[in-house]
């Protein structure tokens, strides 16, 4: 059994939550250098210009790419193997994002869902735990905004509805992101379990790299399908008009009762703020 | 790209109607920002008819929270929040005589009525673009509601801030116009 003391995480977490707002992943700089040889419209190939220059000028000074700093979901994998010490791992993770978002003069965006009263420190953050085969600890800190969060929708479709039914929803779902979030977006899409998990799925798909498709080839195909019918639609970077309004989609499935079909959509906005680390 | 257009605050109705939706401009002078909580709180300061602790007339809000500036600075990130949140509240500060908004997102019709009628702007600007827009503030300072922490009102003084003409007062929407030009049916 391998032993690993939780306050060992405080300083991981709160370097993650500091590191992830100024700096984007090699592979969403990546898509979005690609999409501008892509982009047809001279607006928002200059959109896609100030993008790059912003993540630039973010990470050499320090400062957060985007004032949206969000809210925090940890994603937790916690190998069967590990023996957790020391302490709470809860209050080791919130202790974390506390110390990150203070020091790493990050927004504190965390409110009473119904008083609205701020909590003050952008605690707590949305954990979620999965125990896995091993003696590892994956941690996997992802801030995210309002802007994107707010476009996103789960419902719960009666099977006749089909994959006719999931297409239209969504992509009358990214219809309306695409105006509002800051596109180019990411969309995770969660098909089948129940609500909940469908929502988390389409969460979790966004925790794949840009440019890795889906293992079954049927998604795939519909990952590539979904995304050209969305950039057709026209919408472009922030929604000013062009042909890259969407950057990738990420569809993950799970088995659903035979009466239900689940399907949740996630949206993502070019601000894709995502680190992880193995421990 | 249009050739870039310099403007300067406090907005004459003169210049307003001069912009067009799609042109690219660049706006220095002082600004004013709000999100949600102080929107609510100017209209209902002008519903009861009370002093407003801003001038409105001929002023531009910038629907922004900032995260807290870091030494030597004078803000940290500053890019748009999503201006349709704010639709609900816009077309009474366009009567009190607001007369340009930036943020970002599509408006509401309303909104996109109000703008024409009372003849004022709707500006947008680069969203997720927190740190590039940051260098455009020169200063910084809260002037109202500073119990609301981010959301308090800040006076801003900004130099060539990159802005887009979005809603202009002839009616027209850079967002119906961008897609269509772009849009490719079945």
């Amino acid at each position: 059994m391998r032993e690993i003391n939780v306050t060992e995480l405080v300083e991981t977490i709160k370097k993650l939550c500091i590191e992830s707002c100024i700096g984007l992943n090699e592979d969403v700089c990546g898509f979005i250098k690609r999409a501008m040889e892509k982009e047809e419209s001279p607006l928002g190939r200059e959109i896609l210009k100030q993008l790059l220059k912003n993540e630039k000028i973010a990470r050499e000074e320090h400062i957060p790419i985007c004032q949206d700093t969000g809210m925090v979901t940890v994603f937790l994998e916690v190998g069967q193997d590990v023996h957790l010490t020391g302490g709470d791992i809860r209050e080791a993770i919130q202790e974390g994002v506390r110390r990150g978002y203070k020091e790493g003069f990050l927004r504190k965006s965390v409110c009473d869902p119904l008083s609205r009263k701020n909590t003050g420190d952008n605690t707590p953050a949305i954990i979620h735990f999965e125990i896995v085969p091993g003696d590892k600890l994956k941690i996997t800190v992802m801030p995210k905004g309002a802007g994107s969060e707010n476009m996103s929708r789960a419902t719960v479709f009666p099977p006749a509805a089909g994959i006719e039914g999931i297409e239209d929803f969504v992509f009358k779902t990214v219809e309306k992101a695409a105006v509002n979030t800051c596109s180019p977006l990411i969309v995770g899409v969660g098909i089948g379990g129940g609500l909940d998990k469908a929502a988390s799925l389409a969460k979790e798909a966004l925790l794949r790299p840009l440019g890795q498709k889906a293992a079954d080839p049927t998604l795939a195909e519909l990952e590539e399908r979904w995304l050209n019918k969305i950039n057709n639609f026209g919408f472009g970077p922030l929604g000013l008009g062009g042909r890259v309004t969407c950057l990738a989609v990420h569809i993950a499935t799970y088995p659903c009762h035979i009466a239900s079909l689940p399907v949740a959509v996630n949206i993502q906005c070019h601000a894709h703020r995502l680190k992880e680390v193995i421990i | 790209m249009t050739q870039i257009k310099y403007v300067k605050t406090p907005l004459s109705e003169d210049v307003v109607m001069e912009l067009k939706a799609g042109e690219h401009v660049l706006l220095t002078g002082t600004i004013y920002t709000a999100r949600d909580a102080a929107h609510k709180k100017l209209v209902e300061l002008i519903e009861r008819k009370e002093p407003l602790p801003i001038p409105l007339k001929g002023q531009i809000i910038y629907y922004v929270g900032p995260t807290p500036a870091p030494p030597r600075r004078p803000i940290g990130a500053a890019g748009p929040t999503t201006s349709s949140r704010l639709d609900p509240y816009t077309p009474k500060l366009l009567s009190a005589g607001l007369k340009g908004m930036i943020g970002k997102g599509k408006r509401g019709k309303e909104v996109i009525e109000a703008i024409k009628k009372y003849k004022a702007i709707y500006f947008v600007t680069i969203g997720g673009a927190g740190a590039l827009l940051s260098k455009c503030v020169l200063k910084s300072k809260v002037v109202a509601y500073p119990e609301l922490g981010p959301e308090a009102i800040y006076e801003l003084e900004v130099k060539d801030f990159p802005l887009f003409v979005a809603n202009d007062t002839k009616g027209n929407d850079l967002y119906e116009i961008g897609r269509k030009q772009y849009e490719i049916k079945d």
